[in-house]
């Protein structure tokens, strides 16, 4: 695969010399000073924000191009959530930038104390290919709004978009310190063995241990926002409107967002014996009103995935537990919205994340031992439960552990800026979004001053019992003590 | 350690872990008042344990040790019920109407790495914040300390619940095994080499580390200070701390050419006054840890450019493992000893002619741990500030941040990854969930497909947060 250069002067050839001297260049974009400023951020985060809106036909088209995304899933998804976030980022630039006061005890006085959050310096951008913009440009905000220099290296798996990423890009940001740089894994490989100082990757766990390992190396602090099995617990919910709703959000979270493909969407389903029959019908119905024109669905990323997906369905048992749906069309890379019921546990489909639009629906005798099945397995980037029951909401959050826990809802968490997005576990570690992005690309910096006017001699050599009695007064910040022991009136009472 | 007995330890955490043993808030609390406890009724055992490992003075061993621990039980203790409550955040215009808060949880199993320095606080420290935390633990004391890793093999279990915290000791071979399980949480102390085997290993298994390492931590002198307290507190900093052995001890003065030999004539006087005319006496001054360290410092002086320029000190005793306090002006910056750090009672002056050209000095080399600056002079000290990175600053003193609970404690680039102390301890060996809660209320047609036009202008208006377009979307605009 040929590996092209971000730069404006002209497609070229870039081997890991030409690779290095563009990191070369970000490096030193960095130590200038120049990205540290406020108005170079805000400059670059306005520069986005215009590249979001007069290239949003352009975007709309690259994403229909690599993975068939309607239009309006494409504004949804990713690039108005982008705008979104970068309209919160330059809101709150100025507030995040300032240096946070601290209150300290009396006996640090007379120390003053802030923490001041600084850049890491030059760091690394690895996106994936089912959000290729949203989750290119997320971690870059955040990277940007930190005052860093960044270098992006977009999927090659989403070719359009790394194409239009890599020419749009330079185009509207400060090239010399904002790079992209396209290529598959010896690209990547290359990348990886510079030396960086934060690496963020978006993508599977294999390749998030790669990475890992790499940054090691180094002592590169890492970001690894992988992905899961994520269930959705569908408790019984009264009112038949509810159901509905509750139905269509399903839905929307499973095949509405990149034919199942995204690392928040619903992987399977819980739900008890009784009601499943119900559920199974209602899901059909939702199908046939949102999805009947398949051109409002997504395509599978390439035909790598789709004999993956092809292939979990060809097993015997699995084939057998199919409820709906099931016919693929290889030509098109298209393969219809699939339910399941209580397919093998053993099988692929309920052992690895399935990251496409086959739904299992698996039926325990009591709602409340989802609970147990979750926690049997690695720890999911969310979990969802539509539930009006107080008491099971609280066992959910206190009992089970995943990046985070949604109630009644699908995918909501995606544009909330104000709880943090990562994974725990398995599903990853490190943290975005909103100030969380900031946080994730800085250093927050302790900075502590003193004055010369009060000197405490018993700090000092040569020791002797009496600097230690004072010294355990001032620890147990017992002033009246202190006073007493220093003028000899008083002897520390060591059990007191 | 054998692999069966590593995984054993392990699986027995984490059933403990899994039975809920760890979270409940009353046992946190009488894990702390445990630890609290020990380090009361056994100061005598931990002072003689720094003493044998160490030869540090009782007042060190008090100062930097027992009551730095003592006082961060204390403080978990006293805020552990505010730590562990969620947080309420606002939810988001996009998603009305929703509530949203931040719920904390423990990791599970963590194992924590500590070193030999300061063996006795810098393994308290981590355990009280991964116990405030609510997770199971174990710790693998440093074996270069071997009495301390033999008090906490000895009392760790008398204080504690032995069900969920652990001590394993042992050196390479045990940390190798250990490091091949699979934690929720890696917390390391020590230095850079072996960090990066701690990541490796971590990697094979995605889980998180925090690496507390170390680096050449500078001193900048300015002419404007107050000298005698300015060198009383590097002085104490220096060789005040374990005889420099210490991560955040001051690793080499930069001054101005025309302050230099004042600033020298300071540190000297003020060294006689500490600790005597002959400092390998005095009893105030660790030892060097073992011979291996010794013969690294030993070596740092072996170079002949580095030798002539002793101004101070450069006494040795093999048979003590004791080096005075020494010190160095103008030795080449290419020489080890500018090029390592040092971790012992050697200590160079660079000159510069300008203060200012030290910051590029500085920056020239890994972010050090610590950074420190003695001025008067705001404009200065703001400059150091905005263009030294480093875990920490202090200005006008050194080394004190350490013991401030409110402050994070870590490094940055090469001085490692991660911060503790205080309620960051309580954050390290923590996972932040997110919980949003919707209701069925409101539901917008415009989320989902068959897609059309007005859809689009729905929610491209509804991520602009316009109010307007929530009050159609809730009115079921548009109808399909």
């Amino acid at each position: 695969m040929a590996l092209i250069t971000g730069k404006k002067c002209g497609d070229e050839e870039m081997g890991a010399l030409g690779l290095e001297s563009e990191v070369a260049e970000a490096r030193t974009a960095f130590d200038s000073g120049k990205t540290k400023g406020f108005e170079w951020r805000k400059s670059q985060l306005k520069a986005l924000l215009r590249l979001l809106q007069e290239k949003e036909d352009d975007m709309l088209k690259v994403l229909k191009e690599d993975l068939g995304k309607h239009r309006v899933e494409a504004f949804r998804d990713e690039v108005g959530a982008v705008a979104k976030s970068v309209d919160n980022a330059l809101l709150n630039l100025k507030k995040w930038m300032a240096p946070e006061k601290l209150s300290l005890p009396l006996a640090a006085i007379p120390t003053v104390a802030e923490i001041v959050p600084e850049p890491l310096g030059v760091v690394l951008v690895i996106s994936s290919w089912n959000f290729p913009i949203g989750l290119s440009l997320e971690p870059l905000i955040g990277a940007i709004a930190a005052g860093n220099a960044a270098v992006l290296k977009p999927s090659e798996l989403a070719p359009a978009t790394s194409e239009f990423l890599a020419d749009a890009v330079p185009k509207y940001l400060d090239c010399e310190a904002i790079k992209v740089i396209q290529g598959g894994p010896q690209v990547a490989e290359q990348l990886l063995e510079l030396k960086w100082d934060k690496i963020f990757f978006t993508g599977s766990a294999r390749v998030g241990r790669i990475v890992m390992t790499a940054a090691a190396k180094h002592l590169t602090p890492v970001t690894l926002e992988l992905g899961g099995k994520c269930p959705a617990i569908f408790d019984s919910l009264k009112s038949s409107r509810d159901k509905k709703v509750a139905v269509g959000r399903v839905a929307g979270a499973k095949w509405g967002s990149c034919l199942g493909q995204a690392c928040i969407g619903v992987d399977y389903l819980l739900v008890n014996d009784e009601y499943a029959p119900t559920l199974i019908e209602l899901l059909k119905g939702v199908i046939k009103e949102f999805f009947s024109n398949s051109e409002h669905l997504a395509r599978i990323v390439n035909k790598h995935h789709f004999q993956r997906l092809c292939n979990i369905l060809q097993d015997e048992l699995v084939a057998a537990s199919v409820v709906h749906g099931g016919s693929v069309n290889a030509e098109e890379l298209f393969i219809e919205p699939t339910i399941l019921l209580n397919p093998p546990l053993d099988k692929e489909i309920m052992t690895e994340e399935i990251f496409g639009p086959l739904l299992p629906i698996i039926t325990l005798k009591k709602i409340e031992d989802s609970i147990e099945f979750i926690r049997a397995r690695p720890k999911p980037l969310v979990i969802y439960a539509f539930t009006h029951d107080e008491k099971f909401k609280r066992r959910i959050v206190e009992d089970t552990s995943s990046g985070c826990v949604i109630f009644n809802d699908t995918l909501i968490q995606y544009v909330c800026d104000t709880i943090p997005f990562g994974g725990v576990g398995q599903s990853g570690f490190g943290q975005y979004h909103g100030k969380f992005s900031f946080d994730n690309f800085s250093n927050r910096k302790p900075v502590g001053r003193r004055s010369f006017l009060i000197e405490f001699s018993f700090r000092y050599p040569p020791w002797n019992e009496k600097k230690l009695q004072l010294l355990r007064h001032i620890y147990r910040f017992d002033y009246i003590g202190f006073v007493l022991c220093f003028l000899g009136l008083k002897r520390y009472s060591y059990r007191s | 350690m054998e692999k069966i007995k590593a995984e054993a330890v392990v699986e027995d955490l984490r059933a403990s872990f899994k039975a809920g043993k760890t979270k409940a808030y009353e046992w946190r609390v009488s894990q702390l008042e445990g630890i609290a406890r020990m380090i009361m009724e056994r100061e005598t055992e931990i002072m003689e344990a720094l003493q044998s490992d160490l030869g540090k003075p009782n007042m060190e061993a008090y100062l930097h040790e027992i009551s730095l621990s003592k006082s961060a039980c204390l403080f978990a203790l006293k805020q552990l019920k505010e730590w562990m409550k969620p947080e309420k955040v606002p939810a988001v215009i996009t998603n009305f109407p929703s509530s949203a808060k931040i719920v904390v949880e423990p990791l599970g199993v963590v194992l924590i790495i500590s070193t030999w320095n300061y063996p006795f606080s810098l393994s308290i420290d981590p355990v009280i914040g991964a116990i405030a935390a609510g997770n199971a633990l174990v710790l693998k004391p440093s074996e270069i300390a071997p009495a301390t890793s033999a008090f906490f093999a000895k009392y760790l279990p008398e204080y504690m619940d032995n069900s969920c915290i652990k001590v394993v000791e042992g050196a390479i071979a045990e940390t190798t095994t250990l490091l091949e399980q699979k934690w929720d949480k890696i917390f390391y102390t020590g230095n850079g080499r072996v960090g990066r085997i701690v990541m490796a290993a971590a990697a094979k298994h995605l889980t998180p580390v925090a690496l507390e390492l170390g680096g050449k931590s500078p001193v900048v002198v300015d002419s404007d200070v107050n000298l005698k307290v300015a060198a009383k507190r590097i002085v104490v900093g220096k060789w005040g701390c374990n005889n420099g052995q210490a991560c955040i001890a001051p690793d080499y003065i930069i001054t101005t050419k025309s302050f230099a030999s004042t600033l020298v004539e300071a540190l000297k006087t003020t060294l006689e006054r500490f600790y005597g005319k002959d400092p390998l006496k005095s009893a105030d001054l660790s030892r060097i840890v073992n011979s291996n360290h010794f013969k690294r410092l030993t070596n740092l002086l072996d170079d002949e450019n580095v030798s002539s320029k002793i101004l101070y000190g450069g006494m040795q005793d093999e048979k003590q493992l004791k080096i005075a306090p020494t010190l160095l002006l103008d030795v080449p910056h290419d020489s080890l000893v500018m090029k390592e750090e040092i971790f012992g009672p050697l200590l160079p002056i660079i000159m510069v002619e300008k203060l200012e050209d030290s910051f590029d000095f500085i920056n020239s080399m890994p972010k050090p741990l610590a950074a420190y600056l003695f001025t008067n002079n705001k404009k200065l000290e703001k400059y150091f500030i905005r263009n030294v990175s480093a875990g920490g600053i202090l200005i006008n003193d050194v080394a004190l941040h350490i013991s401030n609970p409110h402050l994070p404690f870590g490094g940055v680039g090469d001085s490692g990854i991660g911060a503790y102390h205080g309620k960051f301890s309580f954050d390290a060996f923590s996972h932040k969930k997110g919980v949003l809660s919707r209701g069925y209320a409101a539901d917008i047609p415009a989320r989902y497909p068959p897609y059309t036009p007005q859809k689009q202008w729905v929610l491209r208006h509804l991520i602009d947060g316009s109010w307007w377009a929530i009050l159609l979307a809730l009115l079921g605009f548009p109808r399909d």
